[in-house]
């Protein structure tokens, strides 16, 4: 059975993947789907514990579950917001969304 | 109507005619007059009801009118005030009524009602007189009607209510509220030509005068009310008060109660009825228009003063054993003597109608309080009687006399003072029925035997200084007498007898009919107001009728003073003084032809100088209280106590203030407290500036450095916080 420092090493390396993509990534879609990453890594980190440490009980799974949705329903929000910002400044580039500086 | 209720109204229409006059009227001359009036006529009315019911009643001396009304609580009990008609009440209501109501009426005519308004003529100077063309375009200068002539009706309203309220009360409180009322009205009255500075000085003077008397009359009247718990008559006058006050002794110089109790009262007199040393006001208070020196001087304030010591006679005489005379009355009596003699003799070299009349009025008044002295009140009381109707009739037709000379100034254009004696004469055939008055008036007051009013009243003083031996007294009063004879007489010399002696007199005219008519009703008192007071067992015309004064007013006393006999010593004196006095006075004036001075002049030298001057009591008094006091005001309070100390000492706390204020501005509240809020403000701004360039607006950014926070974080829990 693979160990579970692997599952971890890779959600984490997963995490660092998405992580860089929210930061680095103009295109306001990609650190969209950055995001997503990152929430699979959690989900990851959370199936694995679970399989790990206590799977007699449900409560990992449906954790897991439960991130899947509000992930589901942060993208329908997140992209509503992009679709409406789009059509105002007919661009979704992150760095000239800039109208909240100083 | 029970008698009391009658007496309680008798003041009621005065006051109403003046607040009517004052409130409504006041623009309608012919209204206010005619309010005035039907006032006035209204208590006159009712007061001789009253006379009357009082004479029938028999013994209104144990039963006097009465009622009573609580007027406001005094511990336990009330103050009472209430009416009180005695005998003495209805001698003075009898005069008081006629006299006020004669001299409204006279006032309609002096102050010329009926007459043009004046070309220039202006509120508080007397009327200069109006131009009027005739039909065929001449122009002539007649007399202007009186611009403030329903103020005038007003006060006199005011001063009949205040007359009315002393004669009715029951009390010394209400007398006295009566009697300051009336000291206001004198005031208002003397200076009713107020734009005159010498109208505004007399009516200061008489003011401050009299108010020296009636404060320590108050006195009096609070040590009276403070030992006999009651100012009413029936309670102060009844044998145990009485012999309380005589037996208590008072705190200061050694005398009883009733002795400081009668001279503190008495000296409200002196104030009032303007004797000596307070007898300086009522000349000076000429200056007030003619009615009001008849009312003041003859009907109504100065014979308050002596009603007052009548009134209070029971307290004066307390204590008297076997006709000795109490100090209170020998102070009366000296005092009294003294200011009879002394104004007759200034009355000889004034040359002012109307201060002549004003001296004699001083002298009069001398003789009645020198007759309450000697125990004589009924005579004082006839007199008072008697000269209320001969000086108001004399004041009354000096009134005329001025007036038709005014007319004849005003016709002439000649610049003289229309009340100067040398600058009349002749006047007999011009203003015939102010003559034949005036001779009557004349004549009662210097005692013309037999025919005069003044001879009786005078007599009776004289036959009391001589029954109770009181020489000094009797020989004071002859003299006194003697005078009055002859300044009378000198007085109709120059104004009526020989020729005019100036362009005006010649052109003056009798007055009109509204003049007239009250110096022939007083000029009848002036004749018969004696008769009821001929003593019984007076020769050949004794007897006829009954000596209704002595029984009548005496009764006013538990005890009927004892009828003094008749004897021919005071009637010769009487006599003697009266027609030499008279004889005299025509002598020396008899023909005085033009620009003549004075005969005394050259007969008396420097002491004419001295009378005309009045002894220099004047200029003495401003020496000694009115510079003083003008030297206090101006000097002392004003420029060292007001502006020195009490100013300085203001002005010291402000600087200190105004100092401590800066120093507290400088010190404290600009550094310490301005410099912390600029310092909060500034730095937030300051922390604001140099923060606000990590405010990108880029998303990313932010969550770089949250991401960098949250690493520190990590790092500081990790490295530093979970070290064992």
């Amino acid at each position: 059975m693979i160990p579970l420092s692997y599952f971890l090493v890779f959600a984490a390396a997963l995490f660092c993947i998405g992580l860089y993509g929210v930061l680095a990534r103009k295109n306001a879609i990609a650190i969209l789907m950055g995001i997503e990453l990152m929430l699979n890594a959690v989900v990851i980190n959370l199936v694995a514990f679970w399989r790990f440490r206590s799977p007699e009980s449900i409560t990992g799974q449906a954790f897991g579950v439960i991130v899947f949705a509000v992930a589901a329903a942060e993208v329908a929000v997140g992209l509503a917001l992009f679709i409406s910002i789009f059509r105002r400044r007919n661009s979704i580039a992150a760095d000239e969304i800039d109208l909240l500086k100083w | 109507m029970e008698p009391s209720i009658l007496v309680w109204l008798l003041p009621v229409p005065p006051i109403l005619a003046f607040f009517l006059i004052i409130f409504l009227t006041n623009r309608s001359k012919s209204l206010s007059h005619i309010l005035a009036i039907t006032a006035t006529f209204l208590s006159f009315i009712g007061s001789m009801v009253i006379v009357t019911l009082a004479i029938r009643s028999g013994h209104l001396g144990e039963e006097p009118f009465t009622s009573v009304l609580n007027w406001f609580p005094t511990g336990d009990t009330w103050f009472q005030i209430g009416v009180w008609v005695d005998p003495l009440t209805v001698a003075t209501l009898f005069f008081v009524a006629i006299t006020i109501l004669v001299i409204i009426f006279y006032s309609v005519g002096y102050q010329n009602y009926g007459q043009p308004k004046g070309d220039h003529d202006q509120p508080g100077l007397p009327p200069h007189g109006a131009t009027v063309e005739d039909e065929q375009g001449h122009k002539h200068r007649v007399p202007s009607i009186e611009p403030m002539y329903s103020r005038f009706f007003a006060f006199l309203s005011l001063f009949a209510f205040g007359m009315y309220v002393l004669v009715i009360s029951n009390n010394l409180l209400t007398l006295f509220v009566g009697w300051e009322i009336m000291g206001l009205c004198s005031y208002l009255l003397i200076g009713f030509w107020y734009a005159k500075p010498s109208a505004r000085a007399a009516a200061i003077k008489a003011f401050l005068t009299t108010r020296v008397g009636d404060v320590v009359m108050l006195l009096g009247l609070a040590y009276l009310y403070s030992l006999a718990g009651s100012l009413s008559y029936d309670v102060i006058f009844s044998e145990e008060t009485l012999a309380m006050l005589t037996s208590t002794s008072a705190p200061i110089f050694g005398v009883s109660a009733a002795v400081l109790i009668g001279l503190f009262l008495f000296f409200g007199t002196v104030g009032k009825s303007a004797q000596f040393p307070l007898h300086v006001w009522l000349p000076d208070a000429m200056e007030g228009p003619t009615p009001v020196s008849a009312m003041i001087h003859a009907a109504t304030m100065v014979s308050a003063g002596v009603y007052l010591v009548v009134r209070v006679f029971p307290i004066i005489s307390a204590g008297m054993h076997h006709g000795e005379p109490t100090l209170t009355m020998n102070v009366m009596a000296f005092i009294g003597a003294f200011t009879g003699l002394f104004a007759a003799t200034i009355a000889v070299a004034q040359n002012d109608i109307k201060r002549v009349l004003a001296f004699s009025t001083i002298s009069q008044l001398g003789y009645m309080i020198a007759a309450i002295g000697i125990g004589a009140y009924v005579a004082a009381a006839f007199h008072l009687f008697t000269h209320a109707f001969f000086k108001a009739l004399l004041f009354l037709g000096s009134g005329s006399v001025i007036h038709g000379v005014e007319h004849g100034v005003l016709h002439t254009g000649e610049e003289i003072d229309p009340q100067d004696m040398f600058n009349m004469g002749g006047l007999r055939k011009k203003m015939p029925f102010t003559f034949w008055t005036f001779l009557i008036g004349g004549l009662a007051l210097s005692g013309f035997p037999f025919l005069s009013a003044g001879f009786w009243s005078k007599d009776e003083i004289l036959a009391d200084a001589f029954a109770h031996a009181n020489w000094p007294v009797l020989i004071v009063l002859a003299f006194a007498a003697l005078l009055t004879a002859f300044y009378t007489m000198r007085q109709i010399t120059l104004t009526f007898l020989g020729q005019a002696r100036t362009e005006s007199a010649g052109h003056a005219v009798e007055s009109k009919w509204t003049m007239v008519l009250p110096l022939v009703v007083l000029a009848v008192f002036a004749v018969v107001a004696g008769w009821p007071g001929i003593p019984e067992d007076f020769p050949v015309i004794g007897g006829f009728i009954p000596n209704f004064v002595h029984e009548f007013v005496g009764e006013t006393l538990a005890e009927l003073p004892e009828t003094i006999a008749f004897h021919w010593v005071p009637l010769v004196i009487s006599l003697v003084v009266s027609l030499g006095g008279l004889a005299l006075g025509w002598w020396v004036y008899r023909g005085l032809p033009v620009g003549a001075q004075d005969p005394l002049e050259k007969l008396l030298g420097p002491v004419y100088k001295l009378l005309q001057n009045k002894y220099y009591f004047d200029e003495l008094y401003d020496y000694i209280f009115v510079r003083p006091a003008y030297w206090l005001a101006s000097t002392f309070t004003y420029l060292w106590m007001d502006r020195t100390i009490i100013d300085g000492f203001l002005h010291f706390v402000a600087r200190i203030i105004f100092s401590l204020g800066g120093i507290l501005r400088n010190y404290i509240d600009k550094p310490v407290i301005n410099g912390f809020g600029d310092f909060v403000g500034e730095s937030v701004k300051r922390i604001g500036r140099s923060g606000r360039f990590i405010q990108t607006g880029r998303v990313q950014q932010y969550m770089v450095m949250a991401l960098v926070i949250a690493f520190g974080t990590l790092f500081y829990y990790l490295f530093f916080l979970s070290q064992p």
